[in-house]
């Protein structure tokens, strides 16, 4: 058995990076690993999907209703994906989103951020990564906060993240990607104890 | 040897590298696109690295490597396979020297595609070995080895990866990367490498007389294998037998094919051994065809049964409810997961400040009741738009246009082709349209790169895929030479004079070429070229909605004003489009 974590955002949020630093810490540690992602025109902002199986021999692909993890950088991404999630999975989102344009243009019904808490059920983690990535440096690292914040849930060591950060962003951002990560699980530890 | 986390084509460019592949051509296509951009990223590369213009040229080109002796490989996605379909059935029979693979990659559920046809299928026309991986390691491992096995048959190797093992990810043990030690050498010998009617005859021959001692080859060397266990059995293969063997009972034998043309004689061997069979395979029933010729007393369940689709992907839990359909056990049990929450749909859209939308809306404005056939890039969002009435395949927006000119459609037709698609297959359909005097608008979407299968330079970017600076190609001469007369470039973004334009193609019979040109947003971007954020005046702004219908995904409406965000890339188009004047460039305080 793997454990299988569904990374989810809109096109151009960082998922893929996100799913590279997990996987080259997985690399690390020795332990297979399998990961799918969405190419091509998807990316053109549309809703995107890394999936990563730590521990995986097979396939690629994590069957709907059994990922142990939900990692999203975007709170109506993370109630799209929800169904992926196994009962009792754990999910860590950011607490923004972007209002699909769909909203505007076909005057879709748009749910307010509330609403999507409230369809999230009781059992998550929801953060402000674009605050806290500004504090670490760059709201480019809001991927990264997330990251560390789900870190103490994954079967990774911290230090196996940390030396792939490293070895995955660019050489100019390690420091800024490192305390991000490290302002990110201070943030989530603090969430779980008291919600 | 060593393990490193690598996306299924970058691991298949390895591979090649590590059996000093000399040249590599392709067409981008999704998915098979990160093979080519991963070789020619290589710095003081030992190969030739190409971007050619369509994949008919790229395959050529790689044959002729090969003639020459060397190891090549040619990519592309499996519907570039129909273009380069022309060499690849003579080429079957002239043979090849050096090793020389064809990359074509399959798209099951066309998650990126216009369809989901099925590469291993023109193989079996062709009749040449084709390599079908399961894993990223074996995918690796193929690619690798395809070339010695070229050379060892002189045929071409179809490699056949899909989109889960070009786009996903594992670990992959590499080897080490060897240089190659060839030069290129032509042999002349008529009889192999000049198709004349007394020449193929004996070809052909040939060719057929290689068939049989080529299964048992691609049995020896592991590709294709079994494990009987019990008297229920698994067929399976591609990617969907990394989704079988995870969820396959403990006492199911298992058959994997991995390669192609099937040895029936095995494969029979493998199946009457058993009492239920079931064949799991994407797309086409190639590996089931032979099963049934082979079946004996064996029942089977697959396709033909009603029990797997023709059609899309499978994944690890359709195959367990293939297997509990067959009555064959499975490791797991799936639950039904809960339904997706109902969430307004984020579709993929053009760029903020996309010059593709400004064309289409321009368009939209001057042909209110024209028909728009389209092509094949990120412009096909124009869907959206209400601009794309046909796309069918690569350049076939101004043939489809000409077409619908010859059969005497009375309304306005005006084509929509990007710059890349245009040098790919549109050039044709241009100098026919110009001969047989059709009468349409032909609006060539320029922003001098390939944009939706991520940004490879053509011959408008002014530059090779390794970076070499070369003269850009002049879309105007070309139109020119093709007999156009009226051809006009114009600023997309200049709404004025595109939409005067326009209007003047209208007013005008026969072929009238408009080239709208612009860098993409993202080639901008890349380059690091800012412009200033635009944004509303919202005590002027009415709340008439002219500029979200106008559909800029930078754009929102909030409390009836609308709202510009920081996607905005500046193009100022919607400051044009506002009736009121509300927005303009951004006045930071
Ligand atoms: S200037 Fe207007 S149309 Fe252009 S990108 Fe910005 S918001 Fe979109
Ligand atoms: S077009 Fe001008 S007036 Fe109309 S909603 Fe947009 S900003 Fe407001």
């Amino acid at each position: 058995m793997s454990f299988d974590v569904m990374i989810v955002g809109v096109g151009g949020q960082g998922t893929i990076l996100t799913s590279n630093i997990i996987g080259e810490a997985c690399v690390l540690e020795g332990i297979p690993v399998r990961g799918a992602e969405t190419h091509g025109m998807a990316q053109r902002g549309g809703s995107v999907e890394s999936q990563i199986r730590i521990g995986q021999e097979y396939g690629p692909l994590i069957v709907p209703g059994t990922a142990d993890l939900l990692l999203s950088f975007d709170l109506m991404e993370a109630v799209r994906a929800f169904h992926w999630l196994k009962k009792g999975g754990k999910i860590f989102t950011s607490k923004d989103f972007i209002t699909p344009t769909s909203v505007f243009s076909q005057d879709f019904p748009a749910p307010d951020e509330s609403m999507l808490l409230g369809m999230l059920g009781l059992d998550y983690v929801a953060l402000d990564t674009l605050c806290i990535a500004e504090q670490a440096g760059s709201t480019l690292t809001q991927n990264v906060v997330l990251l560390g914040a789900a870190s103490p849930s994954l079967p990774l060591s911290g230090d196996s993240l940390r030396e792939a950060i490293r070895k995955t962003v660019p050489q100019k951002t390690i420091d800024m990607n490192l305390k991000a990560f490290e302002m990110g699980r201070e943030a989530g530890s603090s969430q779980i104890s008291a919600p | 040897m060593a393990v490193h986390y690598l996306l299924g084509n970058e691991a298949i460019a390895h591979g090649c590298r590590e059996a000093a592949v000399d040249v590599a051509c392709g067409y981008p296509g999704t998915p098979s696109s990160e093979v080519i951009d991963s070789l020619r990223m290589v710095p003081d590369r030992a190969y030739a690295a190409e971007w050619s213009v369509n994949e008919k040229v790229a395959f050529e080109e790689a044959l002729a490597a090969s003639w020459c002796g060397l190891r090549s490989i040619c990519t592309m996605k499996h519907v570039g396979l129909n273009v380069a379909a022309d060499p690849l059935m003579t080429s079957a029979y002239t043979g090849t020297k050096g090793g020389f693979v064809i990359l074509s990659a399959d798209d099951p559920y066309a998650h990126s595609s216009q369809n989901e046809q099925d590469s291993r299928c023109y193989a079996r026309f062709a009749r040449i070995p084709c390599l079908d991986p399961s894993t990223l390691q074996e995918a690796h491992d193929m690619v690798r080895d395809a070339f010695s096995l070229s050379e060892e048959f002189s045929l071409p190797v179809l490699f056949r990866p899909t989109t889960r093992i070009c786009h996903s990810k594992s670990d992959v043990t590499l080897g080490d990367i060897r240089v190659s030690d060839r030069t290129a050498l032509f042999e002349k010998d008529p009889r192999q490498y000049v198709v004349i009617p007394a020449h193929t005859r004996i070809l052909h021959k040939k060719l057929n007389q290689k068939q049989q001692n080529l299964k048992k080859r691609l049995v020896e060397a592991g590709y294709n294998r079994f494990e009987i266990k019990g008297k229920t059995a698994v067929v399976c293969g591609g990617v969907a037998a990394s989704y079988v063997r995870e969820v396959i009972g403990k006492d199911v034998s298992l058959a994997i094919i991995g390669a192609y043309p099937i040895d029936e004689e095995w494969l029979g061997s493998f199946v009457r051994q058993h009492e239920r069979v079931l064949v799991v395979e994407e797309l086409a029933p190639v590996i089931e065809d032979i099963v049934l010729q082979v079946q004996g007393q064996a029942r089977i369940f697959g396709k033909n049964s009603g029990h797997v689709p023709y059609e899309g992907e499978l994944s690890p839990e359709r195959v367990a409810t293939y297997l509990t359909a067959a009555g064959i056990p499975a490791s797991v049990h799936y639950e039904k997961p809960s339904e997706p929450a109902a969430l307004p749909p984020r579709s993929p859209i053009l760029c903020a400040g996309c010059m593709h939308r400004t064309t289409m809306y321009a368009l939209k404005k001057v042909f209110r009741d024209g028909i728009f056939p389209s092509d094949i890039g990120c412009y096909t969002l124009g869907l959206q738009l209400g601009v794309v009435d046909t796309t069918i395949c690569m350049g076939a927006s101004i043939t489809i246009a000409s077409g619908m000119s010859l059969a005497g459609e009375k309304r306005d037709i005006v084509c929509t082709i990007g710059d890349s698609t245009f040098l790919h297959t549109g050039i044709q359909g241009l100098m026919n349209a110009v001969y047989n005097g059709a009468n349409i608008t032909v609006v060539i979407l320029d922003n001098r790169i390939t944009a939706m299968t991520g940004h490879q330079p053509n011959p408008t970017t002014g530059q090779t895929a390794t970076g070499v600076q070369v003269p850009a190609v002049s879309l105007e001469a070309v139109c020119r030479a093709c007999g156009a007369t009226f051809v006009e470039t114009a600023d997309p973004n200049d709404l004025v004079t595109v939409t005067a334009l326009l209007k003047e193609a209208k007013s005008r019979p026969g072929v009238k070429v408009i080239i709208a040109r612009r860098a993409c947003v993202i080639s901008e971007r890349r380059a690091k070229v800012v412009r200033v954020r635009f944004a509303v005046n919202h005590d002027l702004c009415i709340g008439c909605k002219a500029c979200v219908k106008f559909g800029c995904p930078a754009i929102e409406l909030h409390n009836g004003l609308a709202l510009i965000t920081d996607l905005c890339s500046g193009c100022g188009v919607c400051a044009q489009i506002c009736p009121v004047g509300a927005i303009g460039r951004e006045v930071k305080e």
